[in-house]
């Protein structure tokens, strides 16, 4: 039996970042893992001789660069590349490219419509403003509306001035912005629909909604507020693959005296009155601690494992609707080779180094859904198809070829029943098909496939459906709804008990915000001093 | 089908054969998609073949929109601040354009073609703007910047050097005017506008015949010093002359994420171009109601005493007091034809009045270490170089 | 002849003709001018089949805000009210609902409805006072403004923490994941998706589709009445009240534009050249065709046409009247139960799946359906014996891919035909005439742009602050004199009178200052 000052369950980028922090302020920690290998859905796993496959997120620029910085995530290895670019295969055998130089990029819309071509200025400009006032939020506690506690005031009233500063016009289009449908948003800017396509793949990824429910505008900003060196909206690639933020979050955690340990499941949260007092392992070891982060998300947390009965029936009751819908599902490809795309010139620079969709129209997007609500897997789906090999060396052996798939949708359940074999195959021949179509060789240069549907996802990592958000990012579980009204600051209603996870503010992807706002909760609770960096501030 | 593959680099104008054979430096930038030359030979000798001889700068990437149909004189009266009815054909005219709120989208000129048939020209590109302010008009807007090849021809020289290629009906030309003239079985259209403050012209041409144009100006402007310039010669002339340029001396607001950047024409010294007699314009309303209530923001010339150069300096309403610090360099060089230590800046009103003195607090670098001056600096209200030949009509054959 | 008016009011509208009498009552000369032959723009009833009438477009009042009918004194006749919304089981086992009660689930639904409803009333009681006033402006430092923004903290946070906190998740989210936690009858689920999204487009999986309900029970907390003699008398009456206060109504004087000079209005042109003057003039037509068509684009600026262009406003829904030789059999029900609101959404997903097609311009196979037999309640509307079916029918997008032609009319009509089949096994026996409306007919009719009931999308982006746009939401437009009285300003469609109340108070204010 062992006695730390917290412990943290679940080894994903939350939970490590989280107990970095508690470590900085010098407790003693610990970061529990039920897997043997650490990162949750940050990870790079040896799936095939020689190959990493990053087999869950992908990419990487949500990670904040307070946190890159504080935690001198560099001295523990990690390294993003920027990427650029992506690629929109089209039905008629052309296609259409962003590109990183903006005069390519404007030239290449021209191209397809000279309209949208310039309205793209108006629209980087005002999404871009969306992305600025949101930002200056992901490092921040939201405040709670309904309190009148200083510190909500007073977090309520700098949230209350930063959008005054907008102005009265910005103002009405942030309200606008934040309420509409990415589908009525593109509407009001362009006019061609592969390039509205093309932007709006950015609001669905991740959701249980298409591009014509409303809210799902305000999704695209959780992959435009990102930065790679302060180029906002930039993505980029960990060198190693996505395990790389984990293992560097994990030597932080470690170079503070704290400890990761795998292969330690966490069967129960052990509570008495009111009051967390550790956990209980799978193996029936326990670990005692007067504080306990759940990495986990608020599902498996506060369903699988606590008791009904030590938690509030209001509470408990919204955790049980809490929205956390299985909606992608994911294919890990080794390839012996690049595959060739007949649509694009020879010798392209987007060739490997774009993202790749094959879908050019949004009634196809709506239709994908569509399928979706039918409770099956799309079947004609929205794929985000990266091949990170082409730029990071260290994927694949030289020549090899490692390729992403996420798509969109794929249900956690087929129809209420769990996945059969021949439906897992079924998803599988979609997703190559559609690529297939636009890659003749493709196939042929397939090593090994790796399928994962959020079924799959939740049976290795633990997500409940498999959501990479930790819950859908629509009005009602966002900001000081998220995860539960109320609850919405990191601290759940046992006493010691908090929450670290992308069920809370500011929500999913690889971000570490969550983490790290929990552990400036916990420190201000324990009055310790606070090691979490501030925001650095966009000015 | 075959993969339709993109320039993914940076075009070339025309006029780019002669400009690299001419070119020693090897120094170009991106003008809109474009390679456009910094500098030739000599950023300084450039610069005074604008104002001693002729200065020949291609303006190629100048974003060109044709704007015809029966409403097209309605349509660009409401999208521009100024009266266009007063714009007859064959003339020119300097506009400023803006947004719902009165901030600037961007400045250009309006070439009155033919009777109904204008041409937009400016320097970003608002083919969006255009066509969705074209909503309940009957017009047609179509972009053709690849379809003309365009040459600026600057100087007190630029006169004779035209009148060399025997073009009939140059004479008369006035400031602002333009005229059209058969040549190497096209059409030339010579405008008397430009960039530079002097006398000065400016050639647009099918871009086929854009070499066969290039040579025979040159043939013409052999015995009048006639030179090919880059970009910073010509951005010298221009502070002089006191124009503005965009991203630098104002944002166009439809780029301008921060709320309180842009800025009204009021700001901007161009009250002069907005015609409030107008029944409607776009940013109408919210003009009437700052001219008001009052500005936020003055755009000023500055002369500033010494010769050490104000690039991005802050300005201030006192020497001494810091704390009352009222604006910043938007543009600042010095001027080698007037010997003036000038610039372009922005100040909160109520300073910066004509006549005002203010503070400008210049850094300046020599032999590596760093110098700190507070300057005097004057508020002037004419430009700091407007010549006479600049208007005279004949020009006299400098 | 050059007449002059304090106010033009355009289209006899309900809204028109509210917002008319009440500037009457204050005093004002007021002229209201109505392109068709009778006034009630889409509140008229009349006939479709010799000898049987309908409601034309609107046929169930349930909005009309209780400060209207007070300002006015409004005593309108009904032929039925309160009534029951009964959702049709293809056998007998109904469900049905009125008020906080609901028959035909068991104990479980029918607590959680009286709860939810108990909820749902709260909410839309908090919203109403501010749907019936002008729509404060946003980050201004205009006294007013704050004041209205700071009461309706105030409002929110007297709740009491819990109610607020649900108020602010619930108000964005979507009626299907709200019913589906809370329900276990299907055909109760249907029912209240469908008040959720009739008149919209948006399906009951869309988020926001809370608020739409909220709307609806915010004039008298859903209780819906059938006026006699259909919802021309509604209109009648607003017109007779607004004629004894004063008001002077032309019908058949179609208005071709808005007169300007210097950036105001000076009256208005009809298409026969007629020219009347006044500096006010007040537009009951939606905001496209006011200010696109009527003013003009090119007498306003140019962001603010891009935002009036972008106003969604495509209609879904269908009118249905059909002449009945007598009431079809619907298995299970009472005589009594033909005088109710009677719908078709057996479940939540048969109304989701209404709405996929309608997303690609196409109908729906399996439409959803509002009916009324007003005749069983009204025998002024059909012959004796007879029986008149009035039904909205959804999803029939405006922008059909084919254009309405006549085979996709035939599609639709064959749609409707097989499903109420399925519940009126003997339908086509009773049938002596029907008509279909579909939104373009509608847009034909009434002069309401894309065929739009709502004069607009009743969403978020499309609501209080921004309804009809960013900017203009306080009735007055970007031209001196202007103001928008019409479903398609705040707050919204739906026989309410509210935008007509609110505008003319607007109106009235600016002309004491």
């Amino acid at each position: 039996m062992k006695k730390y000052d917290a412990i943290v369950i679940g080894a994903g980028h939350n939970g490590l970042a989280n107990a970095a922090f508690l470590a900085k302020a010098g407790l003693n920690v610990v970061c529990l893992e039920k897997n043997d290998y650490i990162g949750g859905a940050a990870v790079s796993r040896e799936l095939y001789k020689d190959w990493k496959y990053s087999n869950c997120s992908y990419v990487c620029s949500l990670l904040r660069p307070e946190i890159y910085r504080d935690l001198e995530l560099h001295k523990h290895g990690l390294q993003v590349t920027p990427y650029g670019g992506s690629v929109q295969f089209m039905e008629n055998g052309d296609y259409f490219a962003s590109y990183h130089d903006p005069e390519a990029a404007h030239r290449e819309i021209a191209r397809h419509s000279k309209h949208d071509a310039d309205a793209y200025t108006r629209y980087s400009t005002d999404t871009m403003r969306q992305c600025r006032l949101i930002r200056d939020f992901l490092l921040r506690t939201a405040p709670d509306p309904t309190s009148f506690k200083p510190k909500d005031i007073k977090e309520l009233i700098l949230l209350g001035n930063k959008f005054l500063e907008l102005g009265e016009d910005r103002l009405y289009e942030t309200l606008r912005f934040w309420t509409m449908s990415v589908a009525d948003y593109l509407d009001e800017y362009f006019e061609k629909d592969v390039v509205k396509t093309a932007f709006s793949g950015s609001g669905i990824i991740g959701t249980a909604l298409g591009i014509h429910s409303p809210g799902t505008a305000y999704v695209l900003l959780h992959h435009y507020m990102g930065d790679v060196d302060g180029n906002v909206g930039t993505w980029g690639f960990a060198r190693g693959g996505m395990g790389a933020v984990s293992d560097s979050l994990a030597g932080a955690v470690q170079a503070y005296g704290g400890e990761v340990r795998s292969e330690a499941g966490v069967d129960q949260i052990i509570v008495k009155h009111n009051r967390v007092k550790g956990v209980a392992l799978e193996n029936g070891e326990e670990i005692y601690a007067p504080v306990v982060v759940s990495n986990m998300d608020v599902k498996r947390t506060f369903l699988n494992c606590m008791d009904e009965k030590d938690l509030p029936e209001n509470f408990y009751k919204r955790v049980k609707n809490f929205k956390i819908r299985g909606s992608s599902g994911k294919l890990n490809i080794a390839l012996d080779g690049m595959p060739t795309f007949p649509a694009l010139p020879k010798g392209s620079e987007l060739i490997g180094n774009a993202d790749m969709h094959f879908i050019d129209s949004m009634e196809r997007m709506e239709l994908a859904y569509d399928d979706w609500k039918d409770g099956t897997w799309s079947k004609d789906p929205y794929i985000d198809c990266t091949i990170p090999s082409a730029v990071d060396p260290t994927m694949t052996p030289p020549g090899k070829h490692f390729m992403s798939c996420f798509v969109q949708y794929c249900p956690a359940q087929i129809e209420g029943r769990a996945w059969t074999s021949e439906e897992r195959d079924g998803f599988t021949k979609s997703v190559i098909d559609q690529i297939s179509n636009y890659s003749p060789d493709f196939k042929d240069l397939i090593l090994h496939v790796e399928t994962r549907t959020p079924q799959d996802i939740e049976d290795q990592i633990g997500i409940t459906e498999g959501n990479i958000f930790h819950g859908e990012l629509t009005m009602d579980q966002l900001l000081f709804n998220r995860p539960v009204p109320g609850y919405a600051q990191y601290r759940a209603p046992v006493n010691g008990l908090y929450m670290c996870g992308s069920s809370t503010h500011p929500g999913g992807g690889v971000m570490a915000a969550p983490g790290a706002n929990a552990a400036r909760e916990i420190l201000y609770d324990l009055k310790l001093k606070n090691t979490v960096p501030e925001n650095f501030g966009d000015d | 089908m075959t993969p339709v593959k993109i320039n993914t680099g940076r075009l070339r104008t025309p006029f780019y054969p002669r400009l690299a054979e001419l070119d020693c430096l090897n120094t170009w930038h991106n003008w809109a998609g474009y390679s456009s030359p910094e500098a030739l030979y000599c950023e300084d000798m450039e610069y005074f073949a604008i104002r001693n001889s002729t200065g020949v700068f291609d303006i190629t990437p100048m974003t060109k929109y044709r704007i015809t149909g029966p409403d097209a004189l309605d349509y660009l009266n409401r999208l521009v601040t100024r009266d266009m009815r007063k714009i007859k054909p064959g003339r020119v005219a300097y506009a400023i354009w803006c947004d719902d709120q009165g901030q600037v989208i961007d400045d250009g000129t309006i070439f009155h073609l033919r009777e109904g048939e204008y041409r937009l020209c400016s320097q970003e590109r608002h083919f969006a703007w255009l066509t969705t302010a074209a909503i309940g008009f009957d017009v047609s807007i179509k972009e053709e910047t690849v379809e003309i090849a365009a040459l600026a021809v600057q100087g007190p020289t630029s006169y004779s050097v035209l009148k060399n290629m025997a073009i009939d009906g140059l004479d008369a030309l006035k400031p602002f005017g333009l005229m059209h003239h058969q040549i190497f079985d096209t059409e030339l259209m010579i405008s008397r506008t430009g960039f530079t403050g002097d006398l000065g012209y400016e050639l647009w041409i099918d871009p086929d015949k854009a070499i066969d144009l290039w040579d025979a100006l040159f043939e013409a402007g052999k015995l009048h010093g006639i030179k090919a310039i880059g970009t910073h010669a010509l951005d010298l002339a221009r502070k002089e002359a006191g124009y503005l340029a965009p991203f630098e001396d104002f944002l166009p607001a439809e780029t301008t994420v921060r709320t309180g950047r842009t800025r009204s024409p009021l700001e901007i010294g161009m009250e002069w171009l907005v015609d409030f007699n107008k029944d409607n314009f776009n940013g109408r309303r919210a003009l009437l109601k700052e001219k008001a209530e009052g500005s936020n923001w003055r755009l000023v010339k500055l002369d500033i005493e010494g010769n050490k150069t104000a690039d991005h300096s802050f300005i201030y309403s006192q020497e001494k007091n810091n704390s009352e610090e009222i604006g910043f360099i938007t543009s600042a060089t010095w001027s080698p034809i007037c010997k003036q230590n000038i610039a372009l800046g922005t100040v909160r009103t109520p300073y910066g009045k004509p006549g005002d003195n203010v503070w400008v607090e210049v850094y300046y670098q020599r032999e590596m270490h760093w110098n700190r001056v507070m300057a005097k600096a004057t508020v002037v209200d004419k430009p700091f170089w407007f010549p006479p030949r600049r208007g005279a009509t004949p020009p006299a054959p400098f | 002849m050059i007449d002059k008016y304090d106010a033009i009011v355009i289209g006899a509208g309900h809204n028109g003709l509210v917002c008319s009498a009440l500037l009457a009552k204050a005093g004002k000369k007021v002229l209201v001018l109505e392109a068709n032959n009778q006034v009630g723009g889409a509140a008229i009833t009349r006939e479709f089949a010799e000898g049987y009438s309908a409601s034309a477009c609107a046929h169930l009042l349930y909005q009309l805000q209780p400060q209207v009918e007070k300002d006015l004194n409004l005593n309108l006749k009904l032929a039925s009210k309160n009534m029951s919304t009964i959702v049709l089981s293809k056998g007998s086992e109904h469900v049905s609902y009125c008020g906080s009660k609901v028959t035909g689930v068991n104990d479980s639904d029918q607590k959680n409805f009286e709860e939810f409803t108990k909820r749902m009333t709260k909410f839309a009681d908090l919203l109403k006072p501010y749907l019936n006033k002008a729509p404060p402006r946003l980050g201004t430092k205009n006294k007013k403004d704050l004041f209205t923004l700071a009461m309706l903290g105030f409002d929110l946070r007297r709740m009491g923490q819990v109610e607020m906190r649900e108020f602010l998740r619930l108000i964005g989210m979507n009626i299907y994941d709200e019913l589906d936690e809370r329900f276990e009858n299907p055909l109760l689920k249907g029912g209240l998706s469908l008040d959720s999204v009739l008149g919209t487009h948006l399906g009951p999986r869309s988020p926001n589709t809370i608020l739409t309900y909220l709307y609806r029970m915010a004039g008298k907390h859903g209780e819906i009445s059938l006026p006699e003699g259909g919802m021309g008398s509604v209109s009648k009456a607003l017109s007779d009240c607004a004629e004894a206060a004063g008001v002077e109504i032309k019908t058949n004087a179609q208005v071709k534009k808005v007169l300007l000079a210097k950036g105001a209005a000076t009256g208005v042109e009809l298409n026969d050249g007629t020219v009347y003057n006044s500096e006010i003039v007040v537009s009951n037509a939606d905001p496209k065709k006011t200010m696109l068509e009527l003013v003009g684009a090119r007498n306003v600026e140019t962001r603010f046409t891009h935002r009036v262009d972008n106003i969604r406003m495509k209609g879904n829904a269908a009118k249905l009247h059909i002449a009945l030789n007598k009431l079809p059999t619907i298995k299970g029900f009472s005589d009594a139960d033909y005088g109710q609101r009677i719908l078709i959404a057996p479940d939540e997903s048969y109304v989701e799946k209404a709405f996929n097609p309608a997303k690609y311009r196409k109908s729906s196979p399996q439409p959803i359906m509002e009916i009324t037999f007003p005749s069983v309640n009204d025998d002024s509307l059909a012959p004796s014996g007879g029986h008149v079916m009035s039904a909205i029918v959804q999803y029939a997008p405006y922008k059909h891919k084919s254009d309405w032609n006549e085979e996709a009319r035939n599609n639709f009509k064959n749609a409707i035909y097989n499903v109420l089949k399925q519940y009126m096994p003997d339908i086509e026996s009773c049938i002596h005439a029907m008509e279909l409306l579909t939104p373009v007919d509608l847009e034909n009719e009434f002069h309401i742009t894309g065929g739009h009931w709502h004069h607009g999308e009743f969403t978020l982006d499309q609501f209080m602050f921004v309804r009809p746009v960013a900017g203009s939401a306080q009735y007055q437009m970007p031209i001196d004199g202007l103001y928008l009285c019409g479903a398609g300003s705040h707050p919204g469609g739906g026989i309410s009178g509210a935008s007509g109340r609110n505008a003319a108070q607007v109106i009235l204010k600016k002309g004491n200052k």
